[in-house]
């Protein structure tokens, strides 16, 4: 148990009486890159909720790096989706990342020495150091989200929580957030959540596909596909898309390169 | 005009001024950038609501007022917390409802002999000292939440959901804000009146908004802004005998328009 970062133990979910998620289990070892994909309305964000301990399953258990998050939260990085955030915010990148240490910025005084070092250092990391003074509304959505991973991370979480990160960014954006996440692998354990199976493809060790029920393995298979597209005739279009996902699929590392 | 600072009557009218706009340039940065702006509109229409209690109770009105317009801001942050998609019939329902009730209680106050003008378009010429002492009280409530909370409300104002997942109270602060919401309101009914008070809380804040670096630094801005407009709005008031509020609100409006002017013509 102590190897596992997560550990989800027959968890239902109903929003009004709609079940939303329904005895799911989920178990990622320390170090891990789990990607979890589902559809729009399959479950991901509330299973997002579930782990930061913002809802509480109706039934089951969850235990975030051996906690119950509901109870005691969880040293969790988390990157949420970027689109939400007010256009012409007054704020520069340093401040967004310092966000990050509950705190460290007060209406008067500058932040101590050491908070604005662990910001340099890991603005550094997602190698936006030199926009540390810009505000925040003037970067590109790839380069937002670079200073949101700087934000989640300034903190040495144990475990990174990415909702939707390729949102919303363009592909040159994607590949940098890619590099960075690869360069995470094994210190933290990442858990990137995406509709997007051809993106979450890149890097990953783990893969959980979420559709009400949650299936999990070391690649994608059919059955994960089936989960979360259906099944469809062969003479359906979505079948020949689906049988073009699984050859990319089948070898990510090749096509990455 | 310089006669008239020596005028106890346009001394107290500046403080009110400097005084209200520390509340303004403050609670206004907070509405702007939470897009609160509707919000904050029904809160002040609310106070009213608060005046005719105070009148009806035969109770000092900023006081009362507060405590109202308090009372209303929690009961909206409830409300509109929850079920946010429903914030616009939420502020609809309150907006109406404080001014039907203090109108209400305004005429049931036997021989009442109020001046209900000088509520909704301001009166910051009649500003008796000890309402003066009263809004240096709300002003240091003010800073002193600001001081202690600032991080949590530019975390709650940039991104909720990660306020939220970093276990920070946000329901808690979003019910702070709207309380600070109604303090401003009740603070500046008297400089420019319950109709007019959205635009200092949204005009000098946005003039600010574009040129800050930082949340603070707009705050600090706006803060001035709005200290400009009244003495520039008092002035024309003095000058043209015009009413004051209304002259503090044109001047602004002017600004803001003539800026936005300008930065449409130096944009490529």
């Amino acid at each position: 148990m102590t190897d596992m970062a997560i550990s989800v133990e027959n968890v239902s979910f109903a929003y009004d009486g709609d079940d939303v998620l329904d005895g799911v289990n989920l178990r990622v070892e320390k170090g891990a890159f789990l990607a979890l994909i589902g559809p729009n309305g399959g479950g991901k964000t509330t299973l997002v909720k579930l782990l930061l301990g913002l809802l509480r399953p109706r039934q089951g258990s969850i235990k975030v790096l051996g906690k119950d998050p509901v109870q005691d939260p969880p040293d969790v990085g988390y990157v949420p989706q970027h689109a939400a955030f007010a256009p012409s915010f007054p704020i520069t990148v340093r401040d967004v990342v310092l966000l990050g240490l509950p705190g460290q910025k007060s209406f008067c005084f500058q932040p101590s020495t050491s908070a604005a070092a662990s910001a340099g250092s890991v603005l550094s990391r997602v190698d936006m150091a030199g926009l540390a003074e810009r505000r925040f509304d003037t970067l590109s959505g790839g380069q937002r989200q670079r200073v949101l991973v700087a934000r989640a991370l300034i903190s040495s979480p144990s475990l990174l929580l990415f909702d939707e990160p390729t949102s919303n960014i363009d592909p040159q954006g994607k590949i940098c957030l890619f590099d960075i996440l690869s360069g995470l692998r094994r210190s933290i354990t990442v858990v990137l959540v995406s509709h997007d199976v051809i993106s979450a493809a890149a890097g990953i060790t783990d893969v959980a596909v979420i559709n009400k029920r949650l299936l999990q393995g070391r690649e994608i298979t059919p059955e994960m596909l089936e989960l979360i597209y259906g099944v469809h005739e062969d003479s359906c279009p979505l079948d020949g898309y689906l049988k073009t996902l699984s050859a990319v699929l089948e070898k990510p590392e090749q096509n990455r390169a | 005009m310089l006669e008239a600072l020596s005028m106890s009557f346009f001394q107290n009218a500046l403080l009110a001024a400097a005084l209200a706009s520390v509340a303004c340039g403050i609670i206004g940065s907070l509405v702007v950038v939470n897009r609160q702006v509707f919000l904050a509109g029904g809160v002040a229409h609310a106070a009213y609501g608060g005046v005719g209690l105070a009148f009806f109770l035969g109770l000092p009105v900023l006081p009362c007022a507060v405590a109202f317009t308090a009372l209303a801001a929690l009961i909206t942050a409830h409300c509109t917390f929850d079920r946010p998609e429903r914030t616009d019939s939420y502020v609809g329902v309150l907006w109406a409802s404080g001014m039907a009730f203090g109108i209400l209680l305004i005429n049931l106050t036997p021989g009442y002999n109020v001046d209900l003008m000088s509520y909704l378009f301001g009166s910051i010429l009649t500003v008796p000292r000890h309402d003066l002492w009263f809004m240096f009280g709300l002003d240091l409530l003010i800073l002193g939440l600001l001081h202690f909370r600032y991080q949590e409300f530019l975390s709650l104002s940039f991104d909720m959901e990660f306020a939220r997942a970093q276990g920070l109270p946000v329901k808690r602060l979003y019910s702070l804000l709207l309380l600070m919401v109604a303090v401003a309101v009740v603070m500046v009914i008297q400089v420019v009146g319950l109709i007019l008070i959205i635009a200092l809380l949204t005009i000098p804040p946005m003039l600010a908004e574009t040129r800050s670096a930082s949340l603070a630094r707009m705050m600090l801005a706006a803060t001035a802004y709005c200290f400009v407009f009244c003495l520039l709005g008092l002035a024309l008031a003095y000058q043209f005998d015009l009413a004051s509020g209304a002259s503090i609100i044109a001047v602004a409006a002017l600004t803001f328009f003539a800026v936005r002017l300008v930065h449409r013509w130096r944009a490529p």
